[in-house]
Protein backbone atom coordinates (compact mmCIF):
# COMPACT_ATOMS: atom_id res chain seq x y z
CA UNK A 1 0.00 0.00 0.00
CA UNK A 2 1.45 3.52 -1.21
CA UNK A 3 -0.91 6.57 0.08
CA UNK A 4 0.34 9.52 -2.39
CA UNK A 5 -0.86 13.18 -4.13
CA UNK A 6 -1.79 12.46 -7.69
CA UNK A 7 -2.62 15.11 -10.45
CA UNK A 8 -5.80 14.49 -13.05
CA UNK A 9 -4.35 15.16 -16.23
CA UNK A 10 -7.35 14.26 -18.06
CA UNK A 11 -10.54 12.72 -17.52
CA UNK A 12 -13.10 11.90 -20.42
CA UNK A 13 -16.04 9.73 -21.51
CA UNK A 14 -15.21 6.81 -23.32
CA UNK A 15 -18.60 4.89 -23.60
CA UNK A 16 -22.05 4.78 -22.27
CA UNK A 17 -20.99 5.59 -18.25
CA UNK A 18 -17.69 4.93 -19.07
CA UNK A 19 -15.11 7.23 -18.01
CA UNK A 20 -11.22 7.64 -18.82
CA UNK A 21 -8.98 9.20 -16.01
CA UNK A 22 -5.55 9.62 -16.45
CA UNK A 23 -3.24 10.87 -13.38
CA UNK A 24 0.00 12.11 -12.38
CA UNK A 25 1.84 10.66 -9.61
CA UNK A 26 4.21 7.76 -8.16
CA UNK A 27 3.88 4.87 -10.57
CA UNK A 28 5.84 2.85 -9.15
CA UNK A 29 5.39 -0.98 -7.69
CA UNK A 30 1.65 -0.90 -9.67
CA UNK A 31 1.28 -4.65 -11.15
CA UNK A 32 -1.44 -5.05 -13.75
CA UNK A 33 -4.50 -6.62 -12.11
CA UNK A 34 -4.14 -4.35 -8.62
CA UNK A 35 -6.64 -1.90 -8.00
CA UNK A 36 -6.35 1.91 -6.36
CA UNK A 37 -8.45 3.09 -3.91
CA UNK A 38 -9.22 7.21 -4.29
CA UNK A 39 -10.44 9.54 -2.14
CA UNK A 40 -13.29 11.80 -3.05
CA UNK A 41 -14.18 15.21 -1.27
CA UNK A 42 -17.57 14.60 0.34
CA UNK A 43 -17.88 10.53 0.18
CA UNK A 44 -16.43 8.76 3.64
CA UNK A 45 -15.57 5.80 1.42
CA UNK A 46 -12.75 5.59 -0.98
CA UNK A 47 -13.59 4.35 -4.23
CA UNK A 48 -11.78 1.13 -5.27
CA UNK A 49 -10.76 1.44 -9.16
CA UNK A 50 -8.75 -1.31 -11.10
CA UNK A 51 -5.51 -0.16 -12.71
CA UNK A 52 -6.52 0.38 -16.69
CA UNK A 53 -2.76 1.29 -17.91
CA UNK A 54 0.46 2.76 -16.19
CA UNK A 55 2.93 4.41 -18.96
CA UNK A 56 6.24 6.10 -16.85
CA UNK A 57 4.40 8.86 -14.03
CA UNK A 58 0.92 8.54 -16.08
CA UNK A 59 -1.81 6.13 -14.30
CA UNK A 60 -4.96 5.07 -16.24
CA UNK A 61 -8.11 4.23 -14.53
CA UNK A 62 -11.28 3.42 -16.16
CA UNK A 63 -14.23 3.05 -14.60
CA UNK A 64 -18.42 3.12 -14.59
CA UNK A 65 -19.96 5.60 -13.08
CA UNK A 66 -22.84 3.29 -10.81
CA UNK A 67 -23.19 5.63 -7.66
CA UNK A 68 -23.07 9.36 -6.88
CA UNK A 69 -19.54 9.12 -5.95
CA UNK A 70 -18.11 7.56 -9.39
CA UNK A 71 -20.70 10.30 -10.99
CA UNK A 72 -19.08 12.87 -8.92
CA UNK A 73 -15.43 11.50 -10.08
CA UNK A 74 -16.82 11.77 -13.46
CA UNK A 75 -16.62 15.78 -13.00
CA UNK A 76 -13.42 16.14 -12.01
CA UNK A 77 -11.45 18.22 -14.01
CA UNK A 78 -7.90 18.22 -15.68
CA UNK A 79 -5.42 19.79 -12.70
CA UNK A 80 -7.56 19.06 -9.64
CA UNK A 81 -5.54 16.90 -7.18
CA UNK A 82 -6.70 13.24 -5.45
CA UNK A 83 -5.25 11.32 -2.79
CA UNK A 84 -4.97 7.62 -3.86
CA UNK A 85 -3.83 4.19 -2.11
CA UNK A 86 -1.79 2.23 -4.38
CA UNK A 87 -0.95 -1.07 -5.20
CA UNK A 88 -3.63 -2.56 -3.59
CA UNK A 89 -4.39 -6.31 -4.00
CA UNK A 90 -2.45 -9.18 -5.44
CA UNK A 91 -2.41 -8.51 -9.17
CA UNK A 92 -2.43 -11.11 -11.96
CA UNK A 93 0.14 -13.99 -11.84
CA UNK A 94 1.37 -13.35 -15.44
CA UNK A 95 4.00 -16.12 -15.05
CA UNK A 96 1.41 -18.98 -15.47
CA UNK A 97 0.37 -17.88 -19.52
CA UNK A 98 1.46 -19.94 -21.96
CA UNK A 99 2.63 -19.25 -25.92
CA UNK A 100 -0.87 -18.63 -26.08
CA UNK A 101 -2.99 -16.93 -23.44
CA UNK A 102 -6.73 -15.88 -23.46
CA UNK A 103 -7.89 -12.43 -22.09
CA UNK A 104 -11.89 -12.61 -21.05
CA UNK A 105 -13.75 -9.49 -20.30
CA UNK A 106 -17.37 -7.82 -19.96
CA UNK A 107 -18.47 -4.72 -19.73
CA UNK A 108 -16.29 -2.60 -16.92
CA UNK A 109 -14.41 -5.55 -15.88
CA UNK A 110 -12.40 -4.61 -19.20
CA UNK A 111 -10.06 -2.37 -17.89
CA UNK A 112 -7.47 -4.06 -16.52
CA UNK A 113 -7.26 -6.68 -18.83
CA UNK A 114 -5.74 -3.90 -20.81
CA UNK A 115 -2.19 -3.60 -18.47
CA UNK A 116 -2.12 -6.96 -18.18
CA UNK A 117 -2.55 -7.25 -22.16
CA UNK A 118 -0.08 -4.62 -22.55
CA UNK A 119 2.61 -6.78 -19.71
CA UNK A 120 1.48 -10.27 -22.12
CA UNK A 121 2.86 -8.66 -25.04
CA UNK A 122 6.04 -7.66 -23.78
CA UNK A 123 6.55 -11.19 -22.82
CA UNK A 124 6.21 -11.94 -26.18
CA UNK A 125 2.79 -14.00 -25.87
CA UNK A 126 0.40 -14.91 -28.35
CA UNK A 127 -2.95 -12.94 -26.94
CA UNK A 128 -6.11 -12.97 -27.91
CA UNK A 129 -8.93 -11.10 -26.40
CA UNK A 130 -12.58 -11.61 -26.11
CA UNK A 131 -14.30 -8.59 -24.74
CA UNK A 132 -18.62 -8.96 -24.31
CA UNK A 133 -20.84 -5.60 -23.88
CA UNK A 134 -24.49 -4.99 -24.04
CA UNK A 135 -24.57 -2.86 -26.85
CA UNK A 136 -22.94 -0.80 -29.05
CA UNK A 137 -22.84 2.16 -26.83
CA UNK A 138 -21.14 0.24 -24.00
CA UNK A 139 -17.90 -0.66 -26.75
CA UNK A 140 -14.78 0.37 -25.47
CA UNK A 141 -10.81 -0.65 -25.93
CA UNK A 142 -11.39 -2.71 -28.92
CA UNK A 143 -8.46 -0.46 -30.63
CA UNK A 144 -6.43 -0.25 -28.15
CA UNK A 145 -6.13 -3.98 -27.45
CA UNK A 146 -5.17 -4.11 -31.41
CA UNK A 147 -2.97 -1.95 -31.27
CA UNK A 148 -0.94 -4.07 -28.98
CA UNK A 149 -1.08 -6.40 -31.52
CA UNK A 150 -3.84 -8.63 -29.58
CA UNK A 151 -6.38 -10.92 -32.02
CA UNK A 152 -9.76 -9.20 -30.61
CA UNK A 153 -13.32 -10.34 -31.02
CA UNK A 154 -15.71 -8.41 -29.35
CA UNK A 155 -19.60 -9.74 -28.77
CA UNK A 156 -22.75 -7.76 -27.84
CA UNK A 157 -25.90 -9.29 -26.31
CA UNK A 158 -28.08 -6.98 -28.66
CA UNK A 159 -25.89 -7.93 -31.55
CA UNK A 160 -25.61 -4.21 -32.29
CA UNK A 161 -21.94 -4.34 -32.69
CA UNK A 162 -19.61 -7.76 -33.50
CA UNK A 163 -20.79 -10.46 -32.90
CA UNK A 164 -24.56 -11.40 -31.38
CA UNK A 165 -24.25 -12.94 -28.24
CA UNK A 166 -21.71 -13.45 -24.49
CA UNK A 167 -18.66 -14.17 -24.57
CA UNK A 168 -18.17 -17.79 -23.69
CA UNK A 169 -19.98 -18.34 -27.38
CA UNK A 170 -16.75 -17.42 -28.77
CA UNK A 171 -14.71 -19.21 -27.01
CA UNK A 172 -13.94 -23.24 -27.42
CA UNK A 173 -13.41 -25.38 -24.22
CA UNK A 174 -10.08 -26.00 -25.86
CA UNK A 175 -9.00 -22.56 -24.37
CA UNK A 176 -5.66 -21.69 -23.25
CA UNK A 177 -4.61 -20.29 -20.13
CA UNK A 178 -7.09 -17.63 -19.69
CA UNK A 179 -7.42 -14.28 -17.22
CA UNK A 180 -10.89 -12.74 -16.97
CA UNK A 181 -12.61 -10.12 -15.56
CA UNK A 182 -16.85 -9.26 -15.83
CA UNK A 183 -19.77 -9.75 -14.20
CA UNK A 184 -20.56 -12.96 -11.46
CA UNK A 185 -22.76 -14.48 -14.43
CA UNK A 186 -20.20 -13.68 -17.17
CA UNK A 187 -17.31 -15.37 -14.82
CA UNK A 188 -19.40 -18.30 -13.76
CA UNK A 189 -20.27 -19.45 -17.60
CA UNK A 190 -16.48 -19.17 -18.64
CA UNK A 191 -15.65 -21.81 -15.29
CA UNK A 192 -18.93 -23.74 -16.98
CA UNK A 193 -17.69 -24.41 -20.37
CA UNK A 194 -14.01 -23.28 -20.25
CA UNK A 195 -12.80 -24.79 -17.20
CA UNK A 196 -10.74 -23.79 -14.14
CA UNK A 197 -7.28 -23.38 -16.02
CA UNK A 198 -7.24 -19.83 -15.73
CA UNK A 199 -7.57 -16.54 -13.65
CA UNK A 200 -10.28 -14.79 -12.40
CA UNK A 201 -10.44 -10.98 -10.94
CA UNK A 202 -13.31 -10.43 -8.49
CA UNK A 203 -15.16 -7.33 -7.69
CA UNK A 204 -17.19 -6.57 -4.18
CA UNK A 205 -18.42 -3.60 -2.17
CA UNK A 206 -15.63 -2.34 -0.01
CA UNK A 207 -14.56 -0.40 3.54
CA UNK A 208 -11.14 -0.21 3.90
CA UNK A 209 -9.58 -1.60 0.64
CA UNK A 210 -6.63 -2.42 2.47
CA UNK A 211 -7.36 -5.69 4.45
CA UNK A 212 -8.19 -4.33 8.10
CA UNK A 213 -11.84 -4.25 8.24
CA UNK A 214 -12.85 -8.09 6.35
CA UNK A 215 -16.21 -6.62 4.70
CA UNK A 216 -15.18 -7.99 1.38
CA UNK A 217 -14.31 -11.49 2.27
CA UNK A 218 -15.58 -14.42 0.28
CA UNK A 219 -15.88 -17.73 1.09
CA UNK A 220 -13.54 -19.56 -1.22
CA UNK A 221 -12.63 -23.54 -1.56
CA UNK A 222 -9.55 -22.85 0.58
CA UNK A 223 -10.96 -20.67 3.23
CA UNK A 224 -12.02 -17.02 3.62
CA UNK A 225 -10.10 -14.81 1.26
CA UNK A 226 -10.25 -11.15 1.14
CA UNK A 227 -11.83 -9.48 -2.15
CA UNK A 228 -8.95 -6.71 -1.57
CA UNK A 229 -5.91 -8.16 0.30
CA UNK A 230 -5.63 -12.00 -0.81
CA UNK A 231 -7.84 -11.19 -4.08
CA UNK A 232 -9.31 -9.53 -6.29
CA UNK A 233 -7.42 -11.93 -8.52
CA UNK A 234 -8.09 -15.63 -7.91
CA UNK A 235 -7.45 -19.16 -9.22
CA UNK A 236 -10.60 -19.83 -11.16
CA UNK A 237 -10.38 -23.38 -9.48
CA UNK A 238 -10.64 -21.62 -6.17
CA UNK A 239 -13.72 -19.36 -6.12
CA UNK A 240 -17.34 -21.15 -5.30
CA UNK A 241 -19.68 -19.52 -7.58
CA UNK B 1 0.69 12.44 25.80
CA UNK B 2 0.83 9.77 28.52
CA UNK B 3 -2.66 8.85 29.88
CA UNK B 4 -3.61 6.59 32.13
CA UNK B 5 -5.99 3.13 31.95
CA UNK B 6 -6.42 2.00 35.63
CA UNK B 7 -2.38 0.79 36.28
CA UNK B 8 -1.76 0.94 32.45
CA UNK B 9 0.33 3.63 31.11
CA UNK B 10 -0.44 4.39 27.51
CA UNK B 11 2.35 6.72 25.94
CA UNK B 12 -0.67 8.13 24.20
CA UNK B 13 -4.26 8.18 24.30
CA UNK B 14 -4.36 6.51 20.47
CA UNK B 15 -5.87 3.50 20.01
CA UNK B 16 -6.97 1.74 16.47
CA UNK B 17 -10.56 0.09 17.76
CA UNK B 18 -11.47 -3.34 17.46
CA UNK B 19 -12.26 -4.49 13.70
CA UNK B 20 -10.67 -1.57 12.21
CA UNK B 21 -7.18 -3.07 12.33
CA UNK B 22 -7.18 -6.51 12.91
CA UNK B 23 -4.88 -8.12 14.57
CA UNK B 24 -2.18 -5.34 13.52
CA UNK B 25 -0.57 -7.27 10.57
CA UNK B 26 -1.55 -5.27 7.91
CA UNK B 27 -1.37 -1.82 9.63
CA UNK B 28 2.44 -2.55 10.43
CA UNK B 29 2.66 -2.62 6.63
CA UNK B 30 2.86 1.31 7.08
CA UNK B 31 3.37 2.21 10.06
CA UNK B 32 5.50 1.01 13.49
CA UNK B 33 2.71 -0.46 15.82
CA UNK B 34 4.82 0.94 18.66
CA UNK B 35 4.01 4.40 17.88
CA UNK B 36 0.19 3.63 19.37
CA UNK B 37 -0.79 4.12 22.84
CA UNK B 38 -2.66 0.66 22.58
CA UNK B 39 -4.00 -1.64 19.91
CA UNK B 40 -7.54 -3.10 20.08
CA UNK B 41 -7.74 -6.59 18.07
CA UNK B 42 -10.10 -8.38 15.82
CA UNK B 43 -13.15 -9.45 18.31
CA UNK B 44 -12.91 -13.13 19.18
CA UNK B 45 -15.29 -15.62 19.55
CA UNK B 46 -15.12 -19.62 20.87
CA UNK B 47 -15.30 -20.89 17.64
CA UNK B 48 -14.46 -19.97 14.20
CA UNK B 49 -16.40 -16.93 11.89
CA UNK B 50 -17.20 -16.63 8.52
CA UNK B 51 -19.94 -13.56 9.43
CA UNK B 52 -22.51 -12.07 7.93
CA UNK B 53 -23.23 -12.20 3.85
CA UNK B 54 -22.28 -9.66 1.41
CA UNK B 55 -23.08 -6.91 1.02
CA UNK B 56 -21.52 -5.76 4.47
CA UNK B 57 -20.77 -2.08 3.52
CA UNK B 58 -22.92 0.93 3.01
CA UNK B 59 -21.11 4.33 2.96
CA UNK B 60 -23.88 7.46 4.10
CA UNK B 61 -22.66 10.10 2.67
CA UNK B 62 -19.63 12.09 4.54
CA UNK B 63 -20.73 11.01 7.68
CA UNK B 64 -19.29 7.40 7.72
CA UNK B 65 -20.63 4.10 6.90
CA UNK B 66 -22.57 0.99 8.14
CA UNK B 67 -21.03 -2.14 8.30
CA UNK B 68 -22.34 -5.69 9.29
CA UNK B 69 -19.84 -8.10 9.05
CA UNK B 70 -20.86 -9.77 11.77
CA UNK B 71 -17.70 -10.71 13.86
CA UNK B 72 -15.67 -12.95 11.35
CA UNK B 73 -13.24 -14.08 13.12
CA UNK B 74 -10.80 -17.11 13.35
CA UNK B 75 -12.08 -18.64 16.53
CA UNK B 76 -9.73 -18.39 19.92
CA UNK B 77 -7.46 -21.39 19.61
CA UNK B 78 -6.44 -19.98 16.29
CA UNK B 79 -6.14 -16.00 17.75
CA UNK B 80 -3.97 -17.70 20.66
CA UNK B 81 -2.38 -19.66 18.50
CA UNK B 82 -1.23 -17.74 15.91
CA UNK B 83 -2.78 -14.36 15.87
CA UNK B 84 -1.55 -13.07 19.20
CA UNK B 85 2.26 -14.05 18.86
CA UNK B 86 3.04 -12.90 15.66
CA UNK B 87 1.19 -9.37 17.08
CA UNK B 88 3.75 -9.36 20.27
CA UNK B 89 6.04 -10.13 17.53
CA UNK B 90 5.78 -6.71 16.08
CA UNK B 91 4.74 -5.00 18.97
CA UNK B 92 5.98 -4.14 22.28
CA UNK B 93 2.82 -2.05 24.02
CA UNK B 94 -0.65 -3.33 25.71
CA UNK B 95 -2.81 -5.35 23.66
CA UNK B 96 -6.70 -4.80 24.63
CA UNK B 97 -7.93 -8.23 24.21
CA UNK B 98 -12.01 -7.48 22.63
CA UNK B 99 -14.23 -10.67 23.44
CA UNK B 100 -17.75 -11.49 21.75
CA UNK B 101 -20.05 -14.33 22.77
CA UNK B 102 -23.36 -15.73 22.01
CA UNK B 103 -24.34 -16.63 25.78
CA UNK B 104 -22.64 -16.11 29.17
CA UNK B 105 -20.48 -19.19 28.90
CA UNK B 106 -18.64 -18.23 25.81
CA UNK B 107 -17.71 -14.63 27.26
CA UNK B 108 -16.33 -16.40 30.18
CA UNK B 109 -15.01 -19.32 27.86
CA UNK B 110 -13.18 -16.98 25.64
CA UNK B 111 -11.95 -14.74 28.24
CA UNK B 112 -10.90 -17.12 30.47
CA UNK B 113 -8.33 -18.58 27.42
CA UNK B 114 -7.52 -15.29 26.75
CA UNK B 115 -6.54 -14.43 30.24
CA UNK B 116 -4.41 -17.75 30.54
CA UNK B 117 -2.82 -17.92 27.52
CA UNK B 118 -2.05 -14.46 25.93
CA UNK B 119 0.04 -11.42 27.71
CA UNK B 120 -3.29 -8.90 26.71
CA UNK B 121 -3.66 -5.86 29.23
CA UNK B 122 -6.83 -5.46 29.17
CA UNK B 123 -9.88 -7.95 28.09
CA UNK B 124 -12.13 -5.62 26.01
CA UNK B 125 -15.98 -6.96 26.40
CA UNK B 126 -18.25 -6.66 23.94
CA UNK B 127 -21.82 -6.44 24.65
CA UNK B 128 -22.71 -4.35 22.22
CA UNK B 129 -22.81 -5.91 18.26
CA UNK B 130 -25.57 -5.00 16.81
CA UNK B 131 -24.58 -7.52 13.72
CA UNK B 132 -25.12 -10.80 15.20
CA UNK B 133 -28.47 -12.02 16.10
CA UNK B 134 -28.80 -14.02 19.81
CA UNK B 135 -25.82 -12.09 21.51
CA UNK B 136 -23.65 -9.31 21.49
CA UNK B 137 -25.83 -6.11 21.63
CA UNK B 138 -28.78 -8.56 23.63
CA UNK B 139 -26.43 -8.44 25.93
CA UNK B 140 -25.92 -4.71 25.90
CA UNK B 141 -29.40 -3.57 26.38
CA UNK B 142 -30.43 -4.18 29.75
CA UNK B 143 -28.53 -3.68 32.90
CA UNK B 144 -28.87 -7.00 34.09
CA UNK B 145 -27.52 -8.97 30.99
CA UNK B 146 -24.75 -6.67 31.19
CA UNK B 147 -24.19 -7.22 34.76
CA UNK B 148 -24.38 -10.54 34.22
CA UNK B 149 -21.77 -10.89 31.69
CA UNK B 150 -19.30 -8.79 33.63
CA UNK B 151 -19.49 -11.01 36.35
CA UNK B 152 -19.07 -14.01 34.54
CA UNK B 153 -16.12 -12.53 32.79
CA UNK B 154 -14.52 -11.20 36.24
CA UNK B 155 -15.12 -14.37 37.75
CA UNK B 156 -12.23 -15.78 35.05
CA UNK B 157 -9.86 -13.53 34.74
CA UNK B 158 -7.64 -11.36 37.08
CA UNK B 159 -6.66 -8.59 33.84
CA UNK B 160 -8.69 -5.51 34.02
CA UNK B 161 -11.76 -6.26 32.18
CA UNK B 162 -13.61 -3.44 29.91
CA UNK B 163 -17.26 -3.68 28.74
CA UNK B 164 -17.58 -2.05 25.72
CA UNK B 165 -21.22 -0.26 26.02
CA UNK B 166 -24.19 -0.42 23.15
CA UNK B 167 -25.06 2.93 22.21
CA UNK B 168 -28.68 2.01 21.09
CA UNK B 169 -30.08 1.99 24.44
CA UNK B 170 -32.32 4.49 26.01
CA UNK B 171 -29.92 5.34 28.95
CA UNK B 172 -26.37 4.40 28.59
CA UNK B 173 -25.95 4.98 32.43
CA UNK B 174 -27.66 2.59 34.02
CA UNK B 175 -25.97 -0.15 31.88
CA UNK B 176 -22.50 1.60 32.90
CA UNK B 177 -23.54 1.65 36.34
CA UNK B 178 -24.66 -1.97 36.44
CA UNK B 179 -21.20 -3.04 34.67
CA UNK B 180 -19.23 -1.28 37.67
CA UNK B 181 -21.42 -2.41 40.17
CA UNK B 182 -20.48 -6.48 38.87
CA UNK B 183 -17.11 -5.71 39.10
CA UNK B 184 -16.10 -4.10 35.90
CA UNK B 185 -12.65 -2.15 35.96
CA UNK B 186 -13.46 0.17 32.75
CA UNK B 187 -15.89 0.97 30.24
CA UNK B 188 -15.37 1.71 26.46
CA UNK B 189 -17.85 3.39 24.72
CA UNK B 190 -19.43 3.43 22.11
CA UNK B 191 -20.25 0.63 19.60
CA UNK B 192 -21.94 1.39 16.90
CA UNK B 193 -25.39 3.21 16.08
CA UNK B 194 -27.75 0.63 14.43
CA UNK B 195 -28.73 2.10 11.45
CA UNK B 196 -29.81 1.34 7.94
CA UNK B 197 -29.36 2.18 3.77
CA UNK B 198 -31.63 1.26 1.01
CA UNK B 199 -30.89 0.72 -2.36
CA UNK B 200 -33.84 3.03 -4.10
CA UNK B 201 -33.27 1.48 -7.75
CA UNK B 202 -33.27 -1.98 -6.27
CA UNK B 203 -35.86 -1.28 -3.66
CA UNK B 204 -33.60 -3.27 -0.89
CA UNK B 205 -31.61 -2.67 1.93
CA UNK B 206 -28.01 -2.31 1.12
CA UNK B 207 -26.28 -4.67 3.20
CA UNK B 208 -27.62 -8.59 3.15
CA UNK B 209 -27.84 -8.38 6.66
CA UNK B 210 -30.38 -5.00 6.49
CA UNK B 211 -29.94 -3.50 9.29
CA UNK B 212 -25.84 -2.56 10.44
CA UNK B 213 -23.47 -0.31 12.62
CA UNK B 214 -23.80 2.92 12.15
CA UNK B 215 -19.98 4.62 12.67
CA UNK B 216 -17.79 7.53 11.34
CA UNK B 217 -17.94 11.23 11.88
CA UNK B 218 -22.06 11.43 11.80
CA UNK B 219 -21.90 9.66 15.53
CA UNK B 220 -19.10 11.69 17.33
CA UNK B 221 -21.60 14.24 18.72
CA UNK B 222 -23.44 11.17 20.33
CA UNK B 223 -20.69 9.41 21.66
CA UNK B 224 -19.29 12.65 23.08
CA UNK B 225 -22.65 13.14 25.17
CA UNK B 226 -22.83 9.49 25.73
CA UNK B 227 -19.30 9.89 27.16
CA UNK B 228 -19.75 12.60 28.95
CA UNK B 229 -22.82 11.37 30.78
CA UNK B 230 -21.10 8.03 31.97
CA UNK B 231 -18.21 10.03 33.29
CA UNK B 232 -20.30 11.61 35.13
CA UNK B 233 -22.37 8.67 36.26
CA UNK B 234 -18.82 6.65 37.07
CA UNK B 235 -16.97 9.45 38.14
CA UNK B 236 -13.77 7.19 39.57
CA UNK B 237 -13.93 4.27 36.35
CA UNK B 238 -11.43 4.40 33.35
CA UNK B 239 -13.57 5.25 30.44
CA UNK B 240 -12.18 4.32 26.76
CA UNK B 241 -13.75 6.83 24.66
CA UNK B 242 -15.32 5.48 20.77
CA UNK B 243 -17.36 6.81 17.69
CA UNK B 244 -16.08 9.07 14.81
CA UNK B 245 -13.06 10.09 16.21
CA UNK B 246 -11.02 11.13 13.14
CA UNK B 247 -8.47 13.94 14.19
CA UNK B 248 -6.36 15.31 17.33
CA UNK B 249 -9.43 17.83 17.69
CA UNK B 250 -11.42 15.10 18.28
CA UNK B 251 -9.57 13.27 20.55
CA UNK B 252 -8.94 16.52 23.09
CA UNK B 253 -12.32 16.83 23.00
CA UNK B 254 -13.40 13.32 23.96
CA UNK B 255 -10.72 13.33 26.35
CA UNK B 256 -12.51 16.42 27.80
CA UNK B 257 -15.61 14.60 27.96
CA UNK B 258 -14.66 12.30 30.11
CA UNK B 259 -12.37 10.12 28.12
CA UNK B 260 -8.86 8.44 29.34
CA UNK B 261 -8.08 7.23 25.99
CA UNK B 262 -9.37 7.38 22.89
CA UNK B 263 -10.14 4.68 20.01
CA UNK B 264 -10.20 5.48 16.20
CA UNK B 265 -12.78 3.12 14.28
CA UNK B 266 -14.15 4.28 11.22
CA UNK B 267 -11.37 6.68 10.09
CA UNK B 268 -8.87 3.97 9.73
CA UNK B 269 -11.04 2.42 6.71
CA UNK B 270 -10.69 6.18 5.05
CA UNK B 271 -7.44 6.83 5.48
CA UNK B 272 -5.17 3.99 6.89
CA UNK B 273 -3.02 6.49 8.14
CA UNK B 274 -4.75 8.64 10.09
CA UNK B 275 -3.73 6.64 14.23
CA UNK B 276 0.21 7.86 13.42
CA UNK B 277 -1.11 11.44 11.56
CA UNK B 278 -3.07 12.03 14.96
CA UNK B 279 -0.37 10.92 17.17
CA UNK B 280 2.07 13.10 14.93
CA UNK B 281 0.05 16.17 15.99
CA UNK B 282 -1.20 15.83 19.34
CA UNK B 283 1.70 17.76 21.02
CA UNK B 284 1.59 20.39 18.37
CA UNK B 285 -2.14 20.45 19.27
CA UNK B 286 -1.42 20.52 23.01
CA UNK B 287 0.53 23.39 22.93
CA UNK B 288 -1.81 25.63 21.09
CA UNK B 289 -4.46 24.72 23.87
CA UNK B 290 -2.34 25.04 26.36
CA UNK B 291 -2.47 21.47 27.49
CA UNK B 292 0.56 20.30 29.45
CA UNK B 293 -0.49 16.94 30.32
CA UNK B 294 -3.67 15.08 29.16
CA UNK B 295 -4.68 13.96 32.27
CA UNK B 296 -5.53 17.64 33.37
CA UNK B 297 -8.13 17.69 30.86
CA UNK B 298 -9.95 14.65 31.43
CA UNK B 299 -13.95 14.96 31.92
CA UNK B 300 -13.56 18.85 32.57
CA UNK B 301 -16.60 19.35 30.71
Amino acid sequence: MKQSKWTIKSNLPLAYQIYCMVLQGDTSDIRPGQFVEIALPGYYLRRPISVSNVVDNELTLIYKTVGQGTAAMAQMKRGQELDILTCLGNGYDLSKAGKEVLLVGGGVGVPPLFYAAKCLRRMGKEVRVVLGFNSIHDVFAEREFKALGCQVDVCTMDGSYGTQGVVTDLIKPSAPYYYACGPLPMLKALVKNVGTNGQISMEERMGCGVGICVGCSIETKHGIKRVCKEGPVFPADEVSF
Amino acid sequence: MKTRLGDIELKNPVIPASGTCGFGMEMSEWMDLNHLGAIATKGTTRDARYGNPLPRIAECGASGLINAVGLQNPGVDEVIRHEMPALRAIYNGPIIANVSGFNVEDYAYVCQRIDQETDAAILEVNISCPNVHNGGMAFGTTPEAAAEVTRAVKAVTRKPVYMKLSPNVTDITAIARACVEAGADGLCLINTVLGMRIDIRRRKAIVANRYGGYSGPGIFPIALRMVNQVRQACPKTPIIGCGGVGSAEDVIEMMMAGANAVEIGAANLQNPQVCKQIIDRLPKLMNELHIEHLQDIIGIV
